[in-house]
């Protein structure tokens, strides 16, 4: 499948010396939902920012449904809605006229029915004549995403859209961002909330200092790099774990009153009933289990926080 | 061309002005009304004719060409300056619009501003002074160029400023005393001959002179000169705008 955007070598350094990018490679699937995690000062901003035109690039080439983003900007930009992190707006502009405004400034006719369907979408409709400066931050943010489909973009970036709003708000534009994809938009979003990612996206990738150091379908993500943990109440405290166990890496907790294991659910299907039996072998009785499973933010975590995480990533998704 | 741009961003600019009429035409046709009674009527009635006209009429067209610098620099620059200062100049920068677009747009809308704002004030003046303008298509031809080369020299400054000292220094400190040591209260020919030779640096005498040419058929520099600055302002401007957007300077990091 053709990607309706395509970077290549892409790279960035300021003039200050910061170096914000160093040769990031990603492609974009038409359609799909996006989720771009990363620390602060990670790249993606600038990432964004570099695609939708605002930062120039030191280095490498994107494209946006085979347009160059420099040479064939026009046909590029015309494809794309940006929503920014910050809450900008013409504080003295009524909400129909800053909607209608960007839709020209993207080169389209006027169509007053777009612009009310948009506003209607985004519960913005009795607001349509109050002045941006009369708005709650919420409906600001709205307002932001109205001006960014005014023009009916084919893809639609949020830079950390949901940030400082409302849970409400955020699961209503979460809905919006799944109607857009059903309407065929492609959605590249930012966000600090990995909840947010594990709710959404279809694909992940993780950016730290510059570099891309993952990407990867969310499903399949999880299933590689979200291992789960045992825990097993014990009927009696135990000291130490037997050396006869030592082979599956059990630890104690809670002063022996618990034993922890560790494992990949996908390639060690039958460790738990092994470790039961054995368990049961051994004398050691436990009063009650239950399970957890490493969330997308774990896994963000331990990717961003070690340096080496990212081989062992790969190596994960070696077959 | 991406007109429908062009026209979105034209129609936002007067829009604000439409919103801001009092402070945008009001007060400074009651100020220059102000410089007619004061100049033209009571210090005008005690001086003697100037190149052939009374004082009062002398000083219309430098009054009008005062506003026409003033506002085409100060429109321009908070045209541009106010979307970077609010940060809304995100839309702008990732739109599919070309620099020459942008520039059209912006400056053609300072330009509009400040040209019907020097008609209102050229209307004014003929309810205190008699006027005259023995060439009209020259006087309309050296508003529009002045108009154009200003605004874009408004736009640079609101491209370079960064706080709003920044950008009222360059009309205040600047813009505003040439213009009044430009020649648009006296000839250049009423000044000491050291000084007649250190006015020729000042480049708004060039402007006054052929605007007041255009008016009253004298100048105090020969038209063609003027006309000839005029034109190399616009392609100062014009270069110094290009070099903004090839090199991103103060837009794009």
């Amino acid at each position: 499948m053709q990607p309706i955007i395509s970077i290549s070598g892409l790279a960035k350094t300021y003039d200050s010396g910061f170096v914000a990018l160093k040769g990031v490679d990603l492609d974009i699937r038409p359609g799909e939902i996006f989720a771009l995690l990363g620390p602060n000062g990670a790249g993606k901003t600038t990432l964004i920012s570099i695609v939708c035109g605002l930062v120039r690039p030191s280095a490498g080439q994107v494209t946006v449904a085979g347009h160059d983003i420099v040479r064939d900007y026009r046909a590029a930009r015309e494809m794309i809605g940006l929503v920014p992190q910050e809450l900008t707006t013409d504080s003295f502009e009524t909400v129909w006229n800053t909607v209608s405004f960007s839709r020209g400034l993207f080169g389209r006719p006027p169509d007053p029915a777009h612009i009310e369907r948009v506003l209607k979408d985004l519960s913005l409709w009795p607001k349509k004549d109050s002045k941006l400066i009369t708005l709650s931050g919420g409906m600001k943010r709205r307002v932001l995403i109205a001006k960014a489909l005014s023009h009916e973009p084919r893809v639609l970036f949020l830079d950390e859209p949901t940030a400082g709003v409302d849970v409400e708000l955020r699961r209503d534009m979460w809905q919006l961002v799944r109607r857009l994809r059903d309407t065929g938009v492609t959605v590249i979003l930012t966000t600090h909330y990995i909840e947010e990612a594990e709710e959404m996206a279809d694909r992940v990738g993780v950016i730290a200092r510059g570099e891309l150091i993952l990407v990867e379908d969310k499903a399949t993500l999880m299933r590689k790099l979200g291992g789960k943990q045992l825990t097993l109440q014990l009927a009696r405290p135990l000291a130490q774990i037997p050396p006869a166990l030592a082979h599956y890496g059990l630890s104690l907790a809670k002063g022996g009153r618990e034993i922890l294991y560790r494992y990949e659910a996908e390639r060690e299907e039958t460790a738990i009933v092994d470790l039961l039996q054995e368990l049961g072998a051994a004398g050691i009785g436990f009063a009650d289990l239950h399970t957890t499973q490493r969330s997308l933010e774990d896994i963000f975590v331990s990717l961003v926080a070690e340096p080496d995480a990212a081989e062992a990533a790969e190596a994960g998704k070696q077959p | 061309m991406n007109l429908h741009a062009v026209r979105a961003i034209y129609l936002f600019e007067m829009a604000r002005t439409r919103r801001t009429l009092l402070q945008s035409v009001l007060a400074p046709v009651i100020s220059t009304s102000l410089y007619f009674v004061v100049f033209g009527s009571a210090i005008g009635a005690r001086i003697p004719e100037v190149g052939g006209v009374s004082y009062g009429a002398f000083i219309v067209p430098g009054l009008v060409m005062l506003n026409l610098l003033t506002q085409s620099v100060s429109n321009a620059s908070f045209a541009i300056f106010f979307p970077k200062f609010s940060r809304t100049i995100y839309e702008l920068l990732s739109a599919p619009v070309s620099h020459f677009e942008i520039v059209l747009s912006y400056v053609g809308a300072a330009a509009t501003k400040s040209i019907l704002l020097s008609l209102i004030i050229l209307a004014t003046a003929a309810f205190f002074v008699p006027l005259r303008i023995e060439h009209p298509a020259w006087m309309l031809f050296f508003l529009v160029l002045t108009a154009l080369s200003f605004s874009l020299l408004g736009f640079i400054l609101g491209i370079w400023a960064d706080n709003f000292e920044k950008l009222q220094l360059v009309p205040l400190l600047v813009i505003t005393p040439l213009t009044f040591l430009g020649g648009s209260f006296y000839s250049i020919d009423m000044l000491p001959p050291a000084w007649q030779t250190v006015t020729l640096f000042n480049p708004v005498v060039y402007l006054v002179s052929g605007f007041r040419w255009s008016f009253y058929g004298s100048a105090d520099v020969a038209v063609g000169v003027s006309l000839g600055m005029s034109l190399l302002f616009l392609a100062v401007f014009v270069a110094i705008v290009t070099w903004i957007f090839r090199t991103g300077y103060r837009l794009k990091p």
